[in-house]
């Protein structure tokens, strides 16, 4: 495996993110949504104005949850299938490149450009609330940014992979949009469905942990079974386990 | 297909000329679709390779063959007698440009982009970028997004990248298709040039007229085979095509024309007002040129028409 191969391909894909101001445009949403979120979040509650961290957090974390891996599979889903479907990919594997290689460079340039965008809109929003958090509250809305990159991330490679199985850009953007709506709208139904069939009867414990198999709940549980004020509002301290919001779930 | 067998007496080049290209009984099935049926070809360094053939012929799948692009069926693909897949792939891929048919580059990167990009990926020079630039006339739209680029420009920006890093072997599928006549001259002339620096050329054409003055050799493809290979020459003996004589009479020595050829094997007469075409086989040819020339001056302009490329074409692979 040659790095430097990997680097030439990434870096292509990042820079071509940043000329065509595709990073700009997402960080611009994030930092908009996020300041939004923080300022009018409890407006329902007859106060606007910035509340407290955790609220905040809680808010963007329901619509990041939505939006992330949604911009994750519109940047991925044609990094190949685009490639051979314009014509450009017999020529770029007539180099001296191995099909790895190129999948990885790909995969890589699209991951640093959505974690840039990310990092830079939401760090943004930091920098602008910056005094009003104390040190806990900037660590527990770093934990969120950083989940949010890894959130990122886990769809972006779900889309790579669409690219390269589908026949076609028209079917992997068919193929993207339904694991979106797998992962971010179905997958708990499902799961949910399943708990209420069995009756909790048997496997009750185990239900928890297929959570772990959506990279999108993964990202709910860290940062909002995380917080404990948090968690005891969603009245679920008593039946998650928890072990699964300690954020070294990640680790392993 | 054609009755005709090709003899194998043309299959090998010129001896002890080194091979640089070698395809041994290699094979490509798409389930029961034989796109490339046993192929056997040595090209040898230094020469100008032309492979023709109808669409779907499998001009286009044994050049991705040749690049390791596809998975061989059977059979063994040479590169200066390096394997295309493998540990050594990259060394080989070093030594060869390709031109895709269709070439598409990218629409976002301006032409001396687009050159670098594929310049780091093979490892070549930057600096080289600018002269290839040069070599196929678009200096002056280096700092030009391809976005604008006419279908001439981006085949000549896909025809300076195949030159990036100083191949020894180019594959070029196609590569005319969108010049016009001077930028085709103009191609030829790089491809001579190039030629005398030992680089081979395998080259895929259409454009039969257009490729049978200027190749070595070249093969003929048809349903996955080669169906003939040699020169263009040696392709129109094998095949002993007819010739025309054309010649131009007074309409009043017609019939004494008639006459001189009348126990010559002439195969058709065609005549309208001064113009006689007449069409004889090869062996006939130098009988019927003394016939006309014993004419006594009856005779006022004659031209021999050779088959054209385009004829033998069609003679191997209908």
């Amino acid at each position: 495996m040659e790095f430097r191969q990997i680097g030439i391909i990434a870096g292509k894909e990042f820079w071509d993110r940043i000329r065509n101001r595709w990073v700009l445009a997402v960080a611009l949403v994030f930092t908009v949504f996020a300041l939004a979120i923080a300022y009018f979040g409890g407006a329902q509650q007859g106060a606007v104005g910035f509340r407290s961290i955790e609220f905040t957090i809680a808010s963007l974390v329901s619509l990041v949850i939505y939006l992330i891996p949604l911009i994750a599979l519109i940047l991925g889903f044609d990094a190949i299938v685009g490639e051979r479907e314009r014509g450009s990919l017999d020529l770029l594997l007539s180099m001296p490149i191995t099909r790895f290689e190129l999948l990885l460079g790909k995969y890589l340039g699209l991951a640093a450009a959505l974690a840039f965008s990310t990092v830079a809109g939401f760090g943004l929003v930091a920098v602008v609330l910056a005094t009003q958090l104390n040190l806990g509250a900037l660590l527990h809305y770093f934990g969120f940014m950083f989940s949010s990159v890894l959130l990122g991330m886990a769809f972006l490679s779900l889309a790579v992979m669409v690219s390269v199985f589908a026949a076609d850009r028209t079917r992997a953007s068919g193929m993207a949009i339904a694991l979106w709506f797998f992962f971010v709208l179905v997958f708990d139904l499902l799961l949910l469905g399943a708990l209420v069939v069995t009756g909790d009867r048997y496997g009750g414990e185990v239900f928890p942990y297929l959570l772990l198999a959506n990279p999108a709940d993964v990202f709910r549980i860290l940062n909002i079974f995380a917080l404990d004020d948090v968690r005891s509002l969603y009245g679920l301290a008593t039946v998650f386990p928890r072990a699964l919001a300690d954020p070294w779930l990640l680790v392993w | 297909m054609a009755s005709i067998s090709p003899a194998p007496a043309e299959v090998r080049p010129a001896s002890n000329a080194e091979a640089v290209v070698a395809t041994r009984a290699v094979t490509k099935h798409y389930g029961a679709v034989h796109a490339v049926d046993g192929v056997d070809l040595e090209i040898v360094r230094g020469e100008l390779f032309g492979l023709i053939g109808h669409n779907g012929a499998g001009k286009s799948t044994l050049f991705k063959i040749m690049l390791g692009l596809i998975p061989l069926t059977s059979g063994e693909i040479l590169i200066d007698n390096a394997s295309v897949s493998g540990g050594g792939f990259r060394a080989v891929r070093r030594k060869i440009g390709y031109l895709p048919e269709n070439v598409v580059l990218y629409e976002n990167l301006t032409g001396l982009e687009t050159l670098q990009f594929f310049s780091r990926l093979k490892g070549a020079p930057l600096r080289d970028c600018a002269p290839a630039l040069e070599r196929v006339g678009l200096t002056h739209a280096a700092r030009r997004r391809v976005r604008e680029y006419s279908k001439g420009m981006r085949q000549r920006l896909g025809f300076a990248q195949a030159l990036l890093g100083r191949p020894q072997i180019l594959f070029l599928d196609e590569p005319t298709t969108g010049l016009d006549p001077e930028a085709i001259r103009e191609f030829y002339a790089i491809l001579r040039g190039l030629r005398t620096e030992g680089v081979t050329v395998v080259l895929t054409s259409h454009i039969l007229a257009e490729i049978q003055e200027r190749v070595d050799r070249l093969a003929i493809m048809a349903a996955g085979k080669v169906q003939a290979i040699g020169s263009v020459q040696a392709l129109r003996e094998q095949m002993d095509l007819p010739l025309w004589f054309e010649i131009r009479i007074a309409p009043e020595h017609l019939g004494a024309v008639r006459a001189a050829l009348g126990h010559l094997p002439i195969s058709a007469i065609e005549a309208r007002d001064d113009h006689v075409a007449v069409q004889c086989r090869r062996e006939a040819k130098m009988a019927v040129l003394e016939a006309l020339a014993a004419l006594d001056g009856k005779v006022l302009d004659l031209h021999v028409r050779e088959p054209s490329l385009e004829d033998v074409f069609f003679g191997f692979s209908d």
